[in-house]
């Protein structure tokens, strides 16, 4: 089907070269009944083919139990990225329009060697000690949110505590509701308290810091 | 949601985000601001070999909540964060231009002979020359309601938020180019879109109107002025008074968008230079102010027409501006 455009292909296989680590996207779908489900499998086919060091898996969410259980998947579609070891980097719905941008730059950063982060913000991060949970609540026609995903999916790859999910608002009405979800970026901290994600990353991580603290 | 919200966005990190070779350097131009505007200047300063360095909240400015671009020449079709990094890459080819990024410039004053920009951190920068390029940011109603409710179903921006307000029936302020583009990006999701403006007549371009106009669920209010938003944990409606009956109505919906234009950034020269009762700063066709050395370009100007290419526009002036003053000044 072919999301990805023959000039991005180019500039996609030109930046993978700087890929260090493998990286594996493990999917989760389901024929019927996921709105995106197989336009995410096909972007996330597309993307592997790209580049030798991108694996692709793909799982059921209903015939693949174990898999679902590993990985808590709890909705789909949904998208693993997995470096070196499972840092707690997912994607819920298609990451596609603006959030094209957080997954190729979330491919990019699981793989590095280094961290992307200041070393003000790892000094910060070493605070938390306690298992944290963030959603970022997105749509697809925000250019601000990508800011907002790169970011948490950063801190989830530095501290093991941390788990960092984007959410396609569109894609989850209820999770939408449930969470009062009424602009973007939105960062829901352990399903409790929120912020509006469009920070820098110091404030950003400040605010995270406050919601636990 | 129709297929074309699916096209993919692609904007690669830049390798290198901010540089700076020492800050005790007396800069031949300071440019504060890194919208359109800003980095033009800083091309056209990097090709005179001007040590330039450059301080911005963001790279983009404005253009980073522009979605569809249809009228930058050379592009019939383009994205604002296509175009932001396109504008980015030609300013960071040159070595000469030092870029500051993540933090706004607080205060502008003078020393001697020299411009002193004051950072929000407590650094400060000199330089000879300084171009403002600050922008605008949005302008609140200032009704009873609004602070309250901001992020609790008051937007600032439609096209993100938009798909949040499936069904929902909401309201949009404005009836300006950004008023009516919120209607485009909302007419095929949401239920209700009532569209208020205080004028009689549509301040959009007729060729937005068109797209709009036939809409089921477009309801237009005009001459009308908006008096309170009211909800609690969330918006539930707003008032609305008529300005040629009087009368007031409560609308229930639950979403605004408020689209009444910009305010100007320019707090931090009024300590040096007076502005207009817009808070514009003045400049002449040069883009000179009353200050000589200082030099202002783009939205945060009296320039008329707040448009992407007329700051690129006043970004070269600016820049050329601030040379020939150099050269003088040597």
């Amino acid at each position: 089907m072919g999301l990805i455009k023959e000039s991005q292909q180019e500039q996609l296989k030109e930046k993978f070269k700087d890929l260090d680590e493998k990286i594996k996207l493990i999917v989760f779908t389901q024929e019927m009944e996921c709105q995106y489900c197989r336009e995410t499998r096909g972007l996330m086919e597309d993307l592997a083919d790209l580049a030798d060091k991108i694996d692709i898996e793909v799982y059921d969410f209903v015939n693949d139990k174990e898999k679902v259980e590993e990985y808590n998947i709890d909705k789909i579609p949904a998208t693993v990225v997995e470096g070196e070891k499972d840092y707690g980097v997912r994607f819920y719905g298609i990451p596609a329009g603006y959030e094209f941008t957080s997954l190729v730059a979330t491919i990019m950063n699981i793989s590095s060697s280094e961290s992307e982060l200041s070393e003000k913000t790892i000094e910060e991060l070493k605070k938390i000690d306690k298992p944290l949970n963030i959603d970022i609540f997105v749509t697809l026609t925000c250019p601000y949110c990508p800011n907002a995903v790169e970011i948490a999916h950063k801190l989830a790859k530095e501290n093991d505590f941390i788990k960092s999910n984007m959410i396609e608002s569109s894609e989850f009405p209820e999770l939408m509701q449930k969470n009062n979800i009424t602009s973007v970026p939105t960062v829901v901290v352990n399903n409790d308290m929120n912020f509006p994600g469009n920070l820098p990353e110091k404030e950003f991580v400040d605010n995270l810091i406050k919601a636990v603290t | 949601m129709g297929s074309d919200i699916l096209n993919l966005e692609l904007i690669l990190p830049e390798d290198e985000q901010e540089r700076i070779s020492n800050s005790d350097d007396i800069y031949d131009l300071l440019i504060i601001g890194g919208g359109s505007a800003g980095m033009t200047s800083a091309v056209y300063a990097a090709r005179k070999q001007m040590k330039t360095l450059l301080i911005s909240k963001d790279l983009g400015g404005q253009l980073l909540w522009t979605s569809d671009i249809e009228n930058y020449m050379g592009y019939q079709y383009i994205t604002g964060r296509e175009l932001t990094d396109k504008f980015k890459a030609q300013m960071q080819q040159f070595p000469i231009v030092d870029i500051i990024t993540g933090i706004n410039v607080e205060k502008i004053s003078r020393q001697d002979n020299l411009f002193l920009a004051l950072t929000e951190n407590g650094k400060s920068y000199r330089g000879k020359t300084i171009i403002i390029a600050t922008g605008k940011r949005y302008r609140p109603l200032n009704v009873p309601g609004e602070k309250e409710l901001v992020g609790k179903g008051i937007s600032y921006c439609a096209t993100c938020d938009a798909p949040l307000y499936k069904g929902k029936d909401v309201a949009v302020i404005g009836g300006g180019n950004s008023g009516i583009t919120s209607v485009i990006d909302l007419r095929n999701i949401s239920n209700n879109i009532y569209v208020i403006n205080n004028s009689n007549v549509w301040q959009a371009d007729p060729v937005l109107i068109e797209r709009i106009k036939d809409a089921e669920n477009f309801i237009p209010m005009l001459s009308h002025n908006v008096l309170a938003i009211h909800g609690k944990d969330s918006v539930t409606g707003i008032t609305v008074q008529s300005i040629k009956t009087g009368e007031q109505k409560t609308l229930d919906i639950q979403g605004v968008f408020i689209e009444i234009g910009l305010l100007p950034n320019s707090e931090l020269v009024k300590e040096i230079i007076s502005l207009t009762d817009l808070g514009e700063i003045m400049v002449d066709c040069g883009c000179r102010t009353a200050v000589p050395g200082l030099f202002g370009a783009g939205d945060v100007t009296t320039v008329p027409e707040k448009q992407i290419g007329v700051a690129i526009g006043e970004g070269i002036k600016a820049s050329l501006s601030a040379y020939k003053y150099l050269l003088r000044m040597t």
